[in-house]
């Protein structure tokens, strides 16, 4: 029996664990005990929950050991005794004669593989009636103990309660685990990076010039200044004096001066605006802004201005996180009591004044917080970035000039030939273990900004 | 209208003329009446108390004499209100000149978040009342004075005006709204925040304020009433029922309704 076949039958088992222990639970109520703990369906989730999760458990861990067993078996035979002892060889023989057994595969091209195949059908098959007994014996051995724990007067509905709790506990740790494994292989790749290139060269280094390969005498600059001031410059200087601007007056607008028709229509429309894929504005920076900002530039006589340059990929990310920015603020500014407003409206302080004098110092926390998500956002966007700014990793604040950033450079190591032994590719994984370390310290701070900021006012 | 000539009567000053004369005042919320036909006068020198139950209108009536209703979108204020005989309603009057000619002390305390100085200053510095630091020092300190908080705040100046306790961020309100010199100042329930020893605090303020200012205070507490004002003006179901002597109002009232009210009938 196959896995699937396996987990069909749990499951089967399962169905019918649940109707059996329903309708025992529908036996108790009589008339002297009108009412039971638990309601008949709970008691057959409690049954059917106790015939799976054994089970299941079994075959998860079954489906992780069973090809080392099945492996053993075979190399303990003594026809398998004479397979070469060369590991790689040794391995691909195994494969292939494991792929002919299961029917995945019909041609054999190792020499010795075939007479590995019979002792592979016959340890599969071996292993398999093994699994298939103690799956079933699982089932049963689980529903018997469910069925005997059922009683008129038994919380089945507590003991599912627990079980719903602990798959939301384990649904909520997907994410955690995912983000944990992400760092732990961004770690890994970048201190295999960092033994091969000295991790202060690349820190602080400001010549930034990947090869391939390391050849002695030719120019190998794995610096990432240069990457980490364009970044910097684009996403949180040219974008913010973009961003902070119009998404904070945009939000005090929303806030106190639109009236309530303009706004329920504005904000869904920044919301929408927020939602274009970056690919789009990707597009747009480097066809319409950089030409207009290239040939402005050359205009105010900036001959040498690049095509692909600083400042049109960090206005189109500007323009891009003002909804970013203008949400956050409205939020916070909005979240300021009603009461201050009225004070100072009621002082004689015009809109204005009331805004930039109470409202905005009493949300500045706010504000900030949310600045700096934008901010670590801008810092690592790349689509924008890839199509407008370019690849030149120029240490200029020359904005008309062709600047690079981590995330184009990551992608740049990335495409083409990978070899995760040269520092070239594992270049970008310390670049990416940067980016993440700084996105995530903005993202703190920021977060932290703005609970503090919440609880002043609850 | 017998209710207004009795009216007339007891709020006549003998000058014929008043700090705030308010005539046939409706108030709306979209299509709802909330205020019918109101008129008043208030004099200078005198605290005049609002009373009567919940959503009777007192505090909505209170709100268009600075025309804080301004500020709800869906308030619309007919009738009219004259302060000093002009008309606040007219397009002439700048209403932040108006705002800060009637101050206003709110239910909940709400200093601004900035420090106990700052609080104070802020009314003087928008509308340029000081012409240097020692000015506005001075008027800092009158207000708090005025306020009975300053020897509670002298030394702590620059602390927090939210971390004071209730009582006394409710007087350091006070102290802000008279640090502009307005000549009327409205008062929406100061007390119904704090406690009964602040609330007496707040009381004898109010009552050497009195010489200085027209005081109107809304209140739910008829003791405070009787307390606090000269006159009392009863409202109910947005109407006003009785308007006369505070003495008078709470011994000898004229119509049943109010009786009921200050027997504790209903409210």
């Amino acid at each position: 029996m196959t896995t699937n076949e396996l987990l069909f039958l749990v499951f089967a088992f399962g169905l019918i664990a649940w109707f059996v222990g329903r309708a025992r639970a529908a036996s108790f109520i009589s008339s002297e005990t009108p009412i039971i703990n638990s309601l008949p369906n709970y008691h057959g989730w409690f049954a059917s929950l106790w015939a799976i999760i054994p089970a299941i458990l079994f075959l998860i861990i079954w489906i992780n050991i069973s090809p080392a067993l099945v492996t053993n078996m075979v190399l303990s035979n003594p026809d398998a005794a004479s397979v070469t002892a060369d590991p790689f060889t040794r391995s691909t023989i195994l494969s292939e004669a494991r792929a002919v057994a299961n029917g995945s595969s019909q041609v054999l091209f190792q020499e010795g593989s075939e007479k590995l195949v019979p002792l592979y059908k016959a340890a599969q098959s071996y292993y398999n009636s093994i699994a298939f007994a103690a799956t079933l014996l699982l089932i049963f051995a689980g529903s018997a103990y469910a069925y005997t724990r059922l009683k008129p007067d038994f919380r089945a509905r507590s003991k599912v309660e627990k079980v719903v709790m602990f798959a939301l506990l384990l649904a909520s740790l997907i994410a955690v685990l995912t983000t944990v494994g992400i760092v732990a292989s961004l770690v890994f790749e970048a201190y295999r990076f960092v033994t091969l290139v000295s991790p202060f060269e690349f820190l602080f280094g400001t010549n930034w010039n990947p090869r391939d390969n390391i050849v002695a005498g030719e120019d190998n600059g794995y610096g990432a200044i240069p990457l980490f001031w364009g970044t910097i410059f684009i996403g949180a200087i040219i974008a913010m004096i973009v961003a902070i601007p119009f998404g904070l007056m945009s939000a005090i607008f929303l806030t106190q001066y639109s009236t309530p028709r303009f706004r329920s229509i504005m904000k869904p429309v920044l919301e929408i605006l927020a939602g274009v894929p970056t690919v789009v504005y990707g597009y747009f920076a480097a066809l319409t802004v950089a030409p207009a900002v290239r040939d402005f530039a050359v205009m105010i006589g900036f001959s040498n201005a690049a095509s692909d340059n600083a400042m049109a990929a960090g206005v189109v990310m500007g323009i891009m996180i003002i909804p970013l920015v203008a949400s956050m603020a409205d939020d916070s500014i909005a979240a300021v009591p009603g009461a201050m407003r009225d004070g100072s409206l009621a002082m004689g302080a015009t809109k204005s004044e009331t805004i930039k004098r109470v409202l905005l110092p009493a949300a500045l926390p706010g504000v900030v917080g949310g600045i700096l998500l934008a901010v670590s956002r801008a810092i690592g966007e790349t689509m924008i970035v890839v199509m407008a700014a370019g690849y030149a990793a120029n240490l200029t604040a020359n904005p008309f000039a062709s600047i690079t950033t981590v995330t184009v450079q990551i992608v740049a190591l990335l495409t083409g030939d990978q070899d995760f032994g040269s520092p070239h590719t594992l270049a970008a994984f310390a670049l990416g273990l940067v980016l993440f370390v700084v996105t995530l310290l903005l993202n703190l701070v920021a977060l932290r900004i703005v609970k503090k900021y919440r609880e002043a006012y609850e | 209208m017998a209710e207004q000539n009795s009216q007339s009567d007891v709020s006549d000053n003998g000058t014929g003329t008043h700090k705030i004369t308010a005539r046939n005042v409706n108030v709306f919320y979209d299509d709802k009446q909330a205020i019918d036909d109101v008129s008043i006068d208030v004099d200078m020198e005198n605290v005049t108390a609002f009373i009567g139950p919940s959503g009777c209108g007192k505090s909505t009536f209170l709100r268009t004499i600075n025309r804080m209703n301004d500020t709800i979108p869906s308030a619309r204020v007919e009738g009219e209100i004259k302060l000093d005989g002009k008309d606040i309603y007219d397009a002439s009057m700048d209403v932040v000149q108006l705002r800060a000619r009637v101050g206003m002390v709110f239910q909940k305390p709400n200093p601004f978040p900035k420090s106990i100085y700052d609080n104070i200053a802020y009314g003087p510095n928008i509308h340029g009342l000081a012409a240097n630091k020692a000015e506005l020092d001075m008027i800092v300190e009158r207000s708090l004075q005025r306020a009975g908080l300053w020897n509670e705040v002298k030394d702590r100046l620059s602390d927090s005006g939210t971390a004071l306790s209730g009582g006394q961020q409710q007087r350091l309100c006070i102290a802000r709204a008279i640090a502009v010199d307005p000549e009327v100042i409205l008062m929406d329930e100061p007390c119904s925040a704090l406690d009964p020893i602040a609330t007496a605090k707040i009381e004898e303020l109010i009552h050497e304020l009195r010489g200085k200012y027209a005081i109107i205070i809304v209140t739910h507490n008829m003791q405070q009433a009787a307390r606090v004002s000269q006159r009392t003006a009863f409202f109910h179901l947005g109407n006003l029922v009785e308007f006369g002597v505070t003495s008078d109002i709470f011994t000898n009232p004229q119509k049943t309704r109010t009786q009921d009210y200050i027997t504790g009938r209903y409210g």
